[in-house]
């Protein structure tokens, strides 16, 4: 035993050539170098605009006259003389908030049905997924048309079923409901063009939820004699819940930050019934030619999405924990 | 044994299936290749009695835990009846057959805390509060863990895990209880206090009890009776002992015990024998009447007190590799390499048919 020892101590340990380590191990470089891309996209895409519409929105910039001009915060006491501003703000709030609740019901519900067990499975799963894949140009300008004032395909079903057209019938005896010139209705239709284009989103994001729930659990619930509504309210719910939490929190940066819905179906119309913080920064800004005015309305979405999004990664983590 | 057996009342039975089968059809790629559905249980007939613990026990896809899902309703027989307290209960879902089921890994809710796991099925049954609180109580006060109720099943240990699954299965005072493998997620040091916990618990409440498992240590010292599985088929029933010493065929045979079975053919049979029924001469009294077989020793393992020796034994039937248990008390010195006189008392011998390993 001591005998091996002392041989042991005697011998210098030999040191490998360095060339044996190869570029691929060396994890501290290949950290920084992986990273790297991403760290620059960052920067270029988010950091530079996010500190350019700062400057901007205490400038006097306009499409006409670029020069830059220091106006201190000239352009947020402007705004918020505005009232078209605060009628943004407050539909920017309906419309995310309306849109989510309806998202995140639809989505559970939508999950729900694709990790059921039945035959054709995965058409209903394509067909599920079509309208996230779909362009939302191109599926706005489609609703655009079911919208039509005139050629509304579903103003023609209601008229064949006899709510509407004629005196006395339950929406009324006009022949359209003018979907997009009713500022209630056109409301209403963006929400709903906007929640049918996310809600496969929230349904796949719950599908891997729902699908990393052990059947034991699901089972267990079912032996201890608990039906499908205490079981999905009890035992389902609770657990996606960190996973809808997250679900939303996309769904309501995506909602507060979109004006492609908005911009292509009713332009903020009418009269400014749909205008929200996104498109209205978007006509002041770029269409109106006040660059200033339009950072300084576009800055205004800013501290209300970190809020949100520090409000629910906060309830995450205490889901995660608890 | 027959002693410590509980109070059995044949007449009544809990459980029964009758011709029970259960087929998947295995996808769309096996029925495209023309192949039927897989059989996971292949007509089974089997009746508990009152009050008593019945092992499944049969290796890893054997159907034991499909046969007691099915029993549980969790899955549809294809064919074949489940009858609890003599009324068919096939087709009805699990909460209407008055049964509790403790799963492997025990499902306890993790959002809930202890107590609301364990009330959980008695707000199912629409009990009112005052009186779902009290039975939870009792129940936690039978297994234990009164101090335990206001935590969430992520602070529990394996072993407390256990006792609340326990306890939401007891407080439905259920007909029967259905535990699928409680102990395997538990360390092996724990396992076996924890198997002792589940038998007492078990002997208190008198509940009719089955149990699947694959580990025959867990089956013979907590079954009252054991049925052992093989490829969707009950093999045996019995109890422990009777499953041990008179095994129906080699499946029973070679799969408990441990070293398993000895078997050496012999013309169109095979002859077993148990291998600490395999000893040296010297160790028998002159009068037991014996069959000697000489056993050329090549090696030897000395394992908590026993020696295992392995080795060729010739005489009985064709040469055949053995292996022979002596307990501590056989202190005989054998070596490797050398060929001794050993001997198998007749009446432990046991043979098979050859053809399809049933005993003979």
């Amino acid at each position: 035993m001591s005998a091996v020892r002392e041989a042991e101590v005697a011998r210098t340990p030999v040191r490998l050539p360095a060339a044996r380590r190869r570029f691929a191990d060396r994890e501290g470089t290949l950290a920084w170098l992986f990273l790297m891309p991403s760290v620059v996209y960052i920067l270029v895409l988010v950091g530079v605009p996010f500190v350019l519409a700062i400057g901007f929105a205490l400038s006097d910039v306009t499409a006409g006259d670029p020069s830059y001009d220091y106006v201190g915060l000239r352009n947020f006491r402007r705004i918020f003389d505005d009232p078209v501003f605060w009628r943004s703000l407050g539909n920017t709030f309906i419309f995310t908030g309306v849109s989510m609740v309806l998202i995140v019901v639809l989505g559970k519900v939508l999950a729900n049905i694709m990790i059921a067990n039945f035959k054709g499975k995965w058409i209903v799963r394509f067909l599920v997924l079509l309208p996230w894949t779909t362009p939302v140009t191109l599926s706005s300008i489609a609703w655009l048309w079911m919208l039509d004032s005139i050629y509304s395909p579903i103003d023609w079903v209601l008229r064949q079923v006899g709510l509407l057209g004629k005196p006395g019938d339950l929406l009324g005896s006009g022949s359209n409901m003018y979907w997009l010139g009713e500022p209630g209705l056109a409301m209403a239709s963006v929400i709903t063009v906007h929640v049918w284009r996310l809600t496969p989103l929230a349904a796949v994001i719950m599908m891997a939820g729902l699908m990393a729930i052990p059947r034991d659990l699901e089972e267990a619930a079912r032996v201890d004699g608990a039906g499908y509504w205490r079981r999905m309210f009890e035992v389902t719910i609770p657990l996606v819940l960190p996973v809808a939490a997250v679900a939303a929190l996309f769904g309501t940066i995506f909602t507060f930050t979109d004006m492609a819905v908005v911009d292509v179906l009713t332009n903020g119309g009418p009269n400014n019934a749909t205008q929200v913080l996104t498109s209205w920064a978007f006509f002041r800004g770029i269409d109106g030619g006040d660059v200033g005015q339009g950072a300084a309305i576009a800055l205004f979405l800013f501290p209300i999405l970190l809020a949100a999004a520090i409000a629910i990664l906060r309830a995450v983590r205490r889901m995660e924990v608890g | 044994m027959a002693a410590e057996a509980p109070d059995l009342r044949p007449g009544r039975t809990v459980v029964e299936v009758r011709g029970l089968v259960k087929e998947y059809d295995g996808g769309i790629g096996r029925r495209a290749r023309g192949r039927g559905g897989v059989r996971a249980i292949d007509g089974v007939d089997l009746v508990t009695e009152e009050g008593e613990y019945l092992v499944l026990l049969g290796p890893s896809g054997c159907g034991k835990t499909t046969l007691l899902r099915t029993i549980a309703g969790l899955e549809q027989p294809t064919a074949g009846d489940v009858l609890i307290n003599g009324q068919v209960v096939t087709g009805l879902p699990p909460r209407a057959r008055k049964i509790a089921m403790v799963f492997q890994s025990y499902a306890l809710y993790p959002h809930k805390t202890v107590l609301a796991n364990i009330v959980f099925p008695l707000r199912a049954a629409g009990m009112a509060r005052p009186e779902r609180e009290r039975k939870a109580r009792w129940a936690a006060e039978l297994l234990g863990i009164e101090h335990l109720l206001g935590r969430k099943p992520r602070a529990l240990s394996g072993g407390e895990r256990q006792r609340v699954a326990l306890a939401r299965a007891l407080v439905r005072e259920p007909d029967v209880f259905l535990l699928d493998e409680p102990l395997s997620n538990l360390d092996a040091k724990l396992r076996a206090s924890a198997r002792d916990e589940l038998k007492r618990f078990q002997q208190d409440v008198g509940t009719t009890t089955i149990y699947v498992t694959h580990d025959q240590v867990e089956a013979m010292g907590l079954g009252d009776r054991i049925a052992v599985l093989s490829a969707g088929k009950v093999r045996q029933v019995g109890k422990p002992m009777e499953v041990y010493d008179d095994p129906a065929d080699t499946f029973v045979a070679t799969f408990i015990g441990s070293p398993p079975m000895n078997l050496v053919p012999r013309d169109d049979q095979l002859v077993g024998f148990r291998p600490e029924h395999l000893l040296p001469e010297s160790a028998f009294a002159a009068s037991v009447d014996r069959e000697k077989v000489p056993l050329a020793v090549d090696r030897i393992e000395y394992l908590s007190g026993d020696r295992h020796i392995y080795g060729t034994v010739t005489g009985i039937g064709k040469p055949t590799r053995v292996v022979s248990r002596l307990p501590a008390t056989v202190d005989t010195p054998v070596t490797a390499g050398e060929t001794y006189d050993f001997a198998v008392a007749r009446d432990r011998l046991r043979f098979f048919s050859a053809e399809t390993g049933l005993r003979i």
